[in-house]
Parts: C-alpha cells; structure tokens; sequence
C-alpha cells in the first residue's frame, strides 16, 4: 500500500469545521429518527443551530418542525425575532407554553413575578409525548456548565424524560447513533463543540440576524444578586432597589426575570466578537440567576429532563 | 481579533485512577488563564464546602455530583482552550476500569494522548490498557506525565525507572512521537513552568510540547477521498445531489468516483458547500456532490476514489468490549459503520489481548472491557477500508439489539503490535 502523495498542507477555517460537523449531527439524527424536533428559544444559539439546520436540508424543506418553549416571561423582541424569523424561513413553528401546563394544574404558578424556569421541563417533555418526538435538537454548548460539559452529542433520556449521567451511552468517533424505544428520546447538540466566541465569530460571519436586545441599547435596570435586571412586566424594583437608565446588552436570551444584562457599549458584531474574546466572566456567569442556586444547579435541572 | 484558523489539536488524557489527570488539566487551564474568574471562584467555593483545600483542580473538570463526593472522574469532560500558538479540544477521561467504555469515547477522536501516571507506581495494568486502546484508535502521538514528583522529592533515578518502562512499551505499541516529562499537576511544575525542581530535565513543559506536537496535523496515510452518503437532496428542477461529510482525502470536481457497493463508476459534476459551490471538498467538510451520470445511491452507500475500499460482508475486526455480558459466538448484535446500519453475527471469536503482555491469548468471549479479534458477517454489504488507513471507513460499533446500547467499538484488521 503506497500512501498518495501529500498536497500541500491547508489550514482549514474551524469554523468551517464545526459547521460541517454540526451539520454531520443534524442529518444523522434526521435520518435515524423519527420524529425529530428542533428546539428554538430565539437565542443566538438556536438561531445558529436553526441556521445550520437550514443549510444541511437546503434547497429541500426544513424535514423537522421547531418547537418553541414559551414561558410567557419573553422579552418581546425575541417574540418578534423568533415569529419573523420562522416566517422568513417557512419552517413550521409549535408553541408548547408553560402557562397551559399550570391551568392544567401539572405545575403551581409561582406568580407573575416569579421564576417559570424550572417548570419549563413539564411543558417540554408533555411537548416531546404528547407529539410522539423521539429526538430533540437543542443548542447547548459544552463550554456554558460543568455538567453540560459532560454530556454526550446524543444524549439518551429515559421514559421519564430523565438524563443519567453515570450511564451515557458510549460515543465513538462520529458514529452517532440514534436507535431508541418507544417513549424513550434522544436530545441532540449539534453545537457541542462550539464556545461562545466561536458563536459571535459565526453570527458575524454570516450576517446573521439576531433578536436586538444582544446588541448595546439604553434600558431601564436594577440591581439584584449583582447583575443588571430588566425593569418591565416581570421585574418591578424591590424595595431598596433603584432603578437606572444604562447602556446595556444581553449576553444570553432567557426569562426577563432570571437573565441578567451586562454593561457594554457593544452594538455591532464586530464589537461584540472583540468583547467576548477579553471577557474575564463566563456568559453564564455574567447573566443567569437560575444556575446560582447550588453547586450542581444544571445537573440537577438536566437529570429532570432540562434542556 | 481573534483568527478562526489556528490549528487544531485534539487530546484525551489517559491512565489508571488517581494518578492525576483532572488536576493536571485543571491546572493546565488555571495555569494559562482559560478559565472566567467565576468560573474560578465556583471552583474555590466547592473545594472549601466540601473540606478538600483551598483549590481542588480536579474540581475544573469534574463537575458531577458524584465526582466531587467520590474524587473520581466518572465520564468524560471536554474543555476547549486557546494559547496565542494552537487551539485545543480537550477530553479528560475517567481512569477507573468501570468506565473504560468512557476513556474509549473520548479518546476515539483525539490526536494525541497526554498519559498521566504516578511515579511511585509506573506503568499499572490499567495504564497499559488505556495505552493499548490509545493505540488500537490510531492515536500516534503520546505526551507522559510522570506525575506526583514532588511525593519523590524530584528524584531523578525515580523518574529514570519510569521512563525506562515507558520507552518499552511505546515501542511495542508503535508510538511515533513519545515525550516524556517530570511533572507535579498539584503545584504546576514543568506543566505551564518550567520547574527548578528538576535541573535534570531539559525537555519541554506540558504546554510547550502540546502547542509544538505533530499531532493533528494532515497525516501521512491519506488512502482515497471517501463519501459515505447521509442524505439525498431533491434539487429544483429534479436533479439529486448525495451529501455527506468527506473523509480520506480530498475531491475536487472531475474526479473519478466510484459508488460502492454498486459499483458504478462516474465523474463529480459539482461540489457545493451550504448551497455555495466550490472546486474542492475537503476532509472534515460536510458538502454534497452533483455527479455527472444518474445513479440510484441512497444513504448507507459511499462514493470512492481511487483506492477503492472493500465490499464485503464478512470482516476480521479489532473489539473493544463494553457489553455487561461477555461477547460469544453466535451472538446477533445491530452494527453501524459509517451511515449504514445492519444486523450482524459473530461468526468467531479468535483471541484475547493480554494486557501485560500485549500477545494475544486463545479464548472463545470477551469480557467487559477486554480487547480482542472477532469475525463478523453482516446482512448488508459494508464498505470498508482497514482502520490503520483510514479512521472512519474503517471503524463502527456495535449495538445491543434490545437495549440500544453501545456495546463495542470496533476497527476493521488487525493491530500490528499484535
Ligand atoms: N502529591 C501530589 N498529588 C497529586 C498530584 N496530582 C494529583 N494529585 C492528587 O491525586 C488525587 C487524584 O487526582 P485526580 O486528578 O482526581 O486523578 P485522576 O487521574 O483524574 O483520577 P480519575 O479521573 O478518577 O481516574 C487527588 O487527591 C490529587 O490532589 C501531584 O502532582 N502531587
Ligand atoms: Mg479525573
């Protein structure tokens, strides 16, 4: 066996490579599945893991719906980004909202003011039965938490929606492999491999369109447990808290009650890819109230079946 | 502003419990500032609640539960990194033998393994394992990290007895880059520092040998441009294009290929990436592929250049086991290789690895965990390449037919070092 030749040695761009291998993910699990979904927060990564999906199926249709978590504690930015977005694209959007899942009495309503996070778990898996989806893709990131660091690309969950972290399925090379029994899913993270950076440096790349809210703007804020929070419909200023007018952008989407905004006078992609690339606290970190509770705050929400 | 094409290096770290792995990543990390200060203090903040030192590096990479209760690592953790020289995916691997199943994920796509051992207790048999599997996944290059140096007080003939087993073994294993290298992970010397506990050593910190190894970089068997077909893709118009991710080598349009198992031959009319188009696909790249003849190829088939793979049904394969029960003849499993997936028996098991000694020993099953050659025959015709040639062609595991599960990793031929 005489080895071919070597053509000059070329560095290919990563990020070409993780397109390719998020791609890879996306229609392995599309091909081996049977009702796959693509879970779609309106977030920066969703919208790449929605990008992604649309370019591995293109010009074909997107062969998944997107299915929508909604807590009804939205920004409405990303209400509007989200409803635009899926329209421009012409792929089918569901909505499963958290607040049907409390007038059925499955969960007790914290309020309006408080935290609907851990009960989105009830909506997403009533979701995944009630509409027989045996895979779900999502955007989680290996480099956001120590637990997610941890999972698998195809991350298997029992009949009870339940993640076992001391029982992954062995993963070799890049042989994903889907199989499951009925009632059991697959969560899918095409994303796994991609920090933060390697994100903006896609968005930017690809001009994508993303919700405004990512980008500097002036807001109303308070502070509370050290982080700049949103004044609007969820969050009123407590008493001692007062509220100031600042130049702000989100970091990650989630509930306007639990996601912090960060000082910055970041407003163009540009400014936001050289911000995340000196940033001294992680994304995470700097922006989400619900991972500050204990130690193990995202394991214990991913055992229950969590994004 | 920060490039997006440095070059890429892959690592797992490997070797028996305890000996140090998750700290040395830790302070790898801490030590060359990848970590966000909360990052950091959440770090700190477990260590004290849970009464094990000011800063427990195994707590960067351990973060289950279970981990911090334990001090174990139970499955793999992956940690991206960045230095000015390289970028790194980094896969630090559980030691205990109960998760060797874990190790072997991780190492499966890394280009180098970073060895950690104790120096007090050398090569253990499971070092020797993980050594072995690194091996058989066609990881060629090997950083060790004699480890725990300063519980020897950086005695030099302790180190030198180490290497000297080391040195042995990587050349029965058919290593091409060894280095080896004195190191405390607990207080960082010779892993980002060079250390002057050690005026005897010259060579390379930790740091310095992974951002200067040859892992990683284009290797040297490239043996044909492949295409395992994952999805056909109706054009407008009525054409199909066959999209999948290249491996082996690369196309360029024009080429001859052939679609196996058919085995008909035709020439690429176009390549396009995400709808753009482009003369050449790459490895690692996920296009599709417009060919100049009509052909009936679906998913599970693959287009070939030039040296064509093998079709067969019946393979000698290289098994790492990870079943429950033991691997027997006769025994009915699902295999997926490549985008193909097919039932499959075991037609003979021919032999054991011994792990002390590397021979192969006569034995009719294979336990949980252990290393050993099979034939297999498969319902549907699979193309293949030897694993040695080519990772993808030529790997594929083995599935539970009830369960689902995972139960085996296996490479297509035989290991040389056996
Ligand atoms: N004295 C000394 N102790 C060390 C050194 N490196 C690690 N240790 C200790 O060895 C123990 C095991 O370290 P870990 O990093 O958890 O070992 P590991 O190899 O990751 O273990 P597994 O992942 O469970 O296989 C811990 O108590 C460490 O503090 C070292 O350089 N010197
Ligand atoms: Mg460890």
């Amino acid at each position: 066996m005489t080895p071919t030749p070597l053509r000059p040695p070329q560095t290919a761009d990563y990020l070409d490579l993780l397109e390719s291998h998020a791609i890879f993910i996306l229609r392995e699990v599309a091909a081996e599945c049977e009702r796959p979904v693509l879970l779609f927060s309106g977030g920066k990564d969703s919208a790449v893991l929605l990008n992604l999906a649309m370019k591995a199926f293109t010009p074909q249709q997107l062969p998944f719906p997107v299915l929508h978590i909604d807590t009804g504690q939205n920004f409405p930015e990303v209400l509007e980004y989200r409803d635009a977005l899926t329209t421009k694209l012409g792929v089918k959007l569901l909505v499963a909202k958290v607040q049907d899942t409390i007038d059925q009495g499955k969960v007790v309503d914290p309020g309006p003011m408080g935290s609907r996070n851990r009960l989105q778990t009830v909506t997403l898996l009533n979701a995944i039965n009630e509409n027989g989806f045996d895979a779900a893709f999502g955007g989680a990131r290996r480099d956001e938490d120590k637990a997610r660091a941890k999972e698998r690309i195809l991350s298997f969950r029992d009949g009870f929606g339940q993640w076992d972290p001391r029982q992954q399925r062995p993963e070799l090379w890049q042989l994903y492999q889907g199989k499951v029994n009925p009632g059991e899913h697959l969560r899918a993270f095409p994303l796994s491999d991609w920090t933060e950076l390697d994100i903006w440096q896609y968005i930017e790349r690809e001009r994508m369109e993303l919700p405004s809210i990512y980008f500097a703007h002036e807001r109303d804020v308070v502070l509370r447990d050290s982080m700049w929070l949103a004044v609007g419909p969820f969050v009123q200023p407590r008493e001692g808290e007062t509220v100031e007018r600042r130049v702000v952008r989100f970091r990650t989407v989630g509930d306007a009650n639990c996601t912090g905004a960060v000082d910055s006078p970041a407003s163009t992609l540009a400014q936001i890819v050289a911000e995340v690339a000196t940033a001294n606290v992680s994304e995470r970190g700097a922006t989400r109230a619900d991972d500050r509770f204990s130690e193990t705050a995202m394991e214990d929400r991913k055992r229950e079946g969590y994004f | 502003m920060p490039t997006t094409t440095k070059d890429l290096l892959r690592l797992a770290t490997i070797g028996s419990v305890d000996d140090g792995k998750s700290t040395l990543i830790g302070r790898l990390l801490v030590d060359t500032r990848q970590l966000f200060d909360d990052q950091l203090d959440a770090v700190v903040a477990a260590s004290e609640k849970r009464g094990v030192g000011d800063l427990d590096l195994s707590f960067v990479t351990d973060g289950l539960r279970a981990e911090r209760e334990q001090g174990i690592t139970i499955d793999v953790a992956y940690r991206y990194a960045s230095t000015p020289k390289r970028k790194f995916i980094i896969a630090d691997c559980p030691g205990h033998v109960q998760y060797t199943r874990n190790m072997a994920t991780g190492a499966s796509t890394a280009d180098l393994a970073l060895v950690v051992l104790d120096v007090k207790h050398g090569l253990k048999e499971q070092t020797r394992r993980h050594l072995c599997i690194a091996a058989l996944l066609g990881v060629h290059s090997v950083i060790v990290c004699v480890n725990k140096m300063d519980g020897v007080n950086w005695s030099q003939s302790a180190f030198q007895s180490v290497v000297d087993e080391i040195e042995t073994l990587s050349r029965e294993l058919n290593f091409e880059e060894v280095k080896i290298i004195p190191v405390s992970a607990l207080y960082g010397d010779n892993v980002v520092d060079a250390s002057t506990n050690s005026p005897w050593y010259v060579g390379p910190t930790v740091l310095a040998a992974l951002e200067t190894s040859n892992a990683g970089t284009w290797t040297k068997t490239r043996h044909g441009a492949r295409l395992p077909i994952q999805w056909v893709l109706r054009q407008e118009g009525g054409g199909r294009t066959y999209a999948g991710m290249v491996n082996g080598d690369s196309f360029f349009v024009g080429d001859t290929v052939t679609l196996l198992p058919a085995n008909v031959e035709t020439t690429i009319k176009a390549i396009s990436f995400g709808g753009v188009g482009r003369i050449e696909a790459n490895v690692g790249l996920s296009i599709d592929l417009d060919l100049a003849d009509e052909t009936d190829a679906g998913r599970g088939d693959l287009l070939a250049a030039t040296p064509l793979p093998a079709v067969t049904k019946d393979i000698i394969a290289t098994i790492c086991w990870f079943g429950e029960k033991p691997l027997e003849i006769g025994q009915r499993l699902r295999l997926k290789h490549t985008t193909k997936v097919t039932p499959v028996r075991v037609t003979d098991v021919t032999g054991v690895v011994d792990i002390e000694t590397l021979r192969i020993d006569e034995s009719s099953s294979l336990a949980t965990n252990e290393i050993g050659l099979a034939n297999l025959q498969t319902a549907d015709w699979l193309v293949v390449d030897d694993y040695r040639v080519n990772r993808v062609t030529g790997s594929f595991v083995l599935i539970d037919e009830v369960t689902n599960a995972t139960v085996a990793a296996g490479m297509v031929g035989r290991a040389s070092f056996f």
